[in-house]
């Protein structure tokens, strides 16, 4: 039972059910649309991807973070800025890779999994996989091509949530012939 | 292919509406009639899933009813004129689903259509099956 809160802050977290069950609905319709778990986790990861091109210009504003120097900040600025701001969570990061270009967020819980349990005939889903195409396509648009994929995942049964974030490469502007 | 496209849409509010009318109702008494749930679905429903009550609501009080939303929140990032009209369907087949399912959860069947006229203005029409 609830303690009492604010209207506002009920809304809010009224806002936060809708969220989980619109996700839920939206993963549950994808299941029924494509036949197997893997083109669901494709098409997961491409609406994510939609989604994360145009969700950096929103996170740009509404934050105002300069321009992270390198992946490490990179790192400390999805995790404590973004996450917070969108999903209302703080992951941690651990596990760099010696070159630095990789590292694990580690989620102690995920909005989006509240009250959610995968049917056994679904082992292959990757019930967040959105999230690893938002974080690819807000990444692209700020010109670093990285792979993103869940290694644990509680839904799953492993104890926290994982998500792995390679840096693959920069991606240059390609300027027009003729300028410098 | 767009008709499949609605199809899924409004799949996906028809689940979303029958759990958040789940969650909703779970400690309010229960309803004394079919307009005290449609009053349940123009405020406590809309104000959560679009931030503010639904704006008008008529009835024949035969089981038709009209749910009018002069600035409706998903069409509000749209321009007022005519060059939209068209794709507005697509943003009303969600909530067409989402009344559908809150309905079916408190028991009673339906058929939800929308309309534009004149953008961002909504108006969904309700009508309960006689069982």
């Amino acid at each position: 039972y609830l303690p009492f809160i604010s209207p506002s802050a009920s809304m809010h977290l009224m806002s936060s059910e809708l969220f989980t069950l619109t996700y839920g609905a939206l993963v549950t319709q994808l299941c029924k649309d494509y036949e197997n778990d893997e083109d669901v986790n494709k098409q997961l990861d491409k609406m994510g991807y939609n989604i994360g091109v145009r969700l950096i210009e929103d996170f740009l504003a509404r934050s105002n973070v300069g321009r992270c120097h390198d992946f490490r900040e990179t790192a400390d600025v999805i995790a404590k800025v973004a996450f917070k701001m969108y999903l209302g969570i703080t992951p941690s990061i651990t596990n760099w890779s010696p070159a630095g270009d990789e590292f694990s967020l580690i989620l102690e819980n995920n909005p989006l999994v509240d009250f959610v349990e995968l049917p056994d005939n679904h082992s292959s889903l990757i019930y967040s996989n959105l999230l690893c195409g938002v974080l690819r396509g807000a990444l692209e648009m700020v010109q670093m091509a990285v792979d993103v994929k869940f290694v644990q995942d509680t839904l799953k049964g492993d104890g926290v949530t994982e998500i792995r974030m390679k840096f693959v490469r920069r991606i240059e502007d390609n300027l027009p012939a003729g300028e410098e | 292919e767009q008709e499949k496209g609605l199809g899924a849409l409004e799949g996906v509010g028809f689940r979303v509406g029958q759990g958040l009318s789940e969650r909703l109702t779970k400690e309010t008494p229960s309803f004394k009639d079919e307009l005290d749930v449609l009053k349940f679905l123009c405020k406590d429903l809309w104000v959560t899933v679009f931030k503010k009550q639904v704006d008008n609501l008529r009835t024949n009080h035969q089981g038709t009813y009209m749910l009018q939303d002069d600035h409706f929140l998903l069409l509000s990032q749209l321009s007022n004129g005519k060059q939209y009209l068209e794709e507005a369907p697509k943003f009303l087949a969600f909530t067409c689903g989402l009344v559908k399912g809150a309905l079916s959860n408190l028991g009673f069947d339906s058929t939800v259509t929308a309309e534009v006229l004149v953008m961002p203005c909504s108006k969904f029409q309700v009508v309960i099956q006689k069982s």
